[in-house]
């Protein structure tokens, strides 16, 4: 702070209040709408306090789901995010680590030729090889299955890149020192390496957690039985056109259940969370 | 950058590369070169024939004027997300930056948005803007304003917009926050001593110095709005209203699983895969020499 200025300050603070306000609104009318019965909501204009059907209707998607669009229990759909969410940033890192490992502690042949390879993916997202992708995989016969679900996606070129900058800070005299005394790469990576890298792992399992769980285009299409869909695809599944048919307050339910995992994630994480975006981006 | 103390063995680091490149050989590169092939290649309509037909792919996408005006809506769609979304999470993180009270507490309210999903936003916000339903609608009706984003295209893209940039600003916010604390405060001192004010500061002190961060962002951001609101749009408008709102994601996606037309679709994948090259290159270019002002 260089001068005492009050105004400005309550200025800021204004500034925030408004835009949290704005920020939370949805979320607020989300909440609301998941606490009502459908003939509630449809009452122009929705009532925008809780009402007090929040128990039935969260037990109701959980079991059952809904009862047009997708039918699925919710709770399912919710354990199909949950392997998304962990396998993928679990396979991610340790096939990261690993490549990561090879590239900057050995010199071999073609091995600037792989880290291009690695490097190249990040110009592919899924998005523009869509069709294509969905061919080897159906030629696998990987659809509607976890597999199908999260081994495409734990090739991650950010992953190793994360890894390779941080082994690179790592000093050379512990490698030396290793080596010295005797201890074999493996165990030089599994003592030393993996010790050390505890902290980007954790930033990078934060960003690669909410990464899976969030996870669209790619269960979209693989997934065509409802046992197999993710909580984000279930709630796109339960909007039936026309809004009336649509059963909101199931689907608010559905929605408030599919952003909490994440959210918690990033708000009890946030220190892991800051670092892992700040990092996995540079 | 190398390492001086290297390891030695013949096999293990093959042995470790093996599955990132499997993965990658199998999932990506595969899937990439046969996009790149089929759009050679035309297909007859009942797909028993396929013929190599050179660049006539090309020819008849960027003859076609559906395509055309898909390029023009992505480009109005991102420049509006990149630009509204970096404005609001600007002023926001100048405003954080100046609290000292309340500061976590307002930095964790901010940060939830980045967990949603993006169809998630983009059902939250269908919801609020619901034409029948929808409370904000019934506002927008009462001061006189006809809403339903199902039937009008201005309407469908104000709302997809909406619910990208809500989903973004907390992404920026986080970033611009860092960069704004990173500027030396000898400066903005020195500046305040000769008589500055908090405006005057911003603008020649504070905004110059952020402009890394901002060029930055704009690159993200551009991406964001081209491939990742792919789950926003498909959740809410699916293009319509008459392909008002149809980035070219979605309609690889349309064209390809939809409509089953593989040579038009994967046409569309290589352009995109050209564009997101241009962009990787643009971004890798700013972090080897940073944009100076």
């Amino acid at each position: 702070m260089v001068e005492n200025r009050p105004l400005l300050t309550l200025w800021s603070h204004a500034v925030l209040i408004v835009g949290i306000a704005l920020v939370a609104f949805p979320l607020y009318i989300t909440f609301v709408a998941s606490t009502h019965t459908l003939e509630e909501i449809l009452k122009v204009p929705m009532p925008l306090l809780p009402g007090p059907h929040l128990w039935e209707n969260y037990s109701q998607v959980l079991a059952s789901g809904t009862t047009r669009g997708a039918t699925a229990p919710v709770g399912q759909m919710m354990i199909n995010s949950l392997v998304m969410a962990l396998v993928i940033p679990l396979g991610k890192m340790a096939i990261s680590v690993i490549s990561a490992f090879a590239i900057v502690y050995f010199r071999f042949p073609l091995r600037n030729f792989f880290f291009w390879m690695i490097f190249v993916t990040l110009m592919l997202p899924v998005e523009v090889r869509i069709i294509p992708t969905f061919k080897v995989i159906a030629d696998l016969g990987m659809l509607n299955s976890y597999a199908g679900l999260t081994i495409p996606l734990i090739a991650s070129a950010t992953a190793t890149f994360l890894f390779r900058q941080f082994f690179m800070t790592i000093p050379d005299e512990l490698a030396e020192a290793a080596r010295v005394d005797g201890a074999s790469p493996m165990r030089f990576f599994m003592d030393v390496l993996l010790p050390l890298s505890k902290t980007t792992m954790a930033a990078l399992f934060v960003i690669q957690f909410i990464y899976g769980w969030n996870q669209y285009l790619w269960p979209l299409l693989i997934t065509t039985d409802e046992s197999m869909y993710t909580s984000v695809i279930g709630i796109k599944r339960m909007i039936v056109g026309g809004d009336a048919l649509t059963e909101w307050h199931l689907v608010m339910a559905t929605a408030i259940l599919a952003m909490l995992p994440p959210a918690l994630v990033v708000m009890l994480m946030q220190k892991w969370f800051v670092k892992g975006l700040v990092e996995t981006e540079k | 950058m190398e390492k001086r103390v290297v390891f030695r063995s013949a096999w293990l680091p093959y042995a470790l590369v093996a599955p990132q490149l499997a993965i990658t050989l199998v999932f990506f590169f595969w899937p990439a070169g046969q996009a790149v092939w089929f759009s050679f290649l035309q297909q007859d309509a009942f797909g028993l024939n396929t013929e190599f037909v050179g660049l006539q792919n090309f020819e008849q996408l960027f003859g076609d004027e559906h395509y055309l005006k898909s390029f023009k809506i992505t480009a109005v769609f991102s420049a509006l997300v990149a630009f509204s979304g970096i404005a609001i999470s600007l002023v926001l993180a100048t405003a954080a930056d100046r609290v000292i009270r309340g500061a976590l507490a307002y930095k964790t309210l901010l940060i939830w948005p980045y967990a949603v999903a993006p169809a998630v936003a983009g059902v939250l916000w269908a919801f609020l803007f619901a034409p029948s339903v929808g409370i904000i609608t019934f506002v927008l009706t009462k001061v006189g304003v006809q809403w339903n984003w199902v039937l009008q295209e201005d309407q469908a893209m104000t709302l997809v917009v909406i619910a990208s940039v809500w989903k973004q600003i907390s992404y920026n916010f986080l970033f611009f926050l860092a960069g704004l604390q990173s500027v030396p405060k000898s400066l903005i001192e020195a500046a305040a001593i000769d008589g500055a004010g908090p405006l005057r500061r911003f603008w020649t002190i504070v905004f110059p110095l952020l402009s890394p961060t901002t060029f930055f962002l704009l690159v993200v951001n551009i991406v964001y709005a081209f491939f990742e609101t792919f789950g926003v749009i498909d959740a809410t408008t699916q293009g319509g209203p008459a392909g008002a709102t149809q980035i070219l994601v979605y309609k690889v996606y349309h064209d390809g699983v939809k409509s089953a037309d593989l040579g038009g679709s994967s046409t569309q994948s290589v352009v995109l895969m050209v564009i997101v090259i241009a962009l990787t290159v643009a971004q890798f270019r700013f972090i080897e020499r940073k944009v100076q002002y």
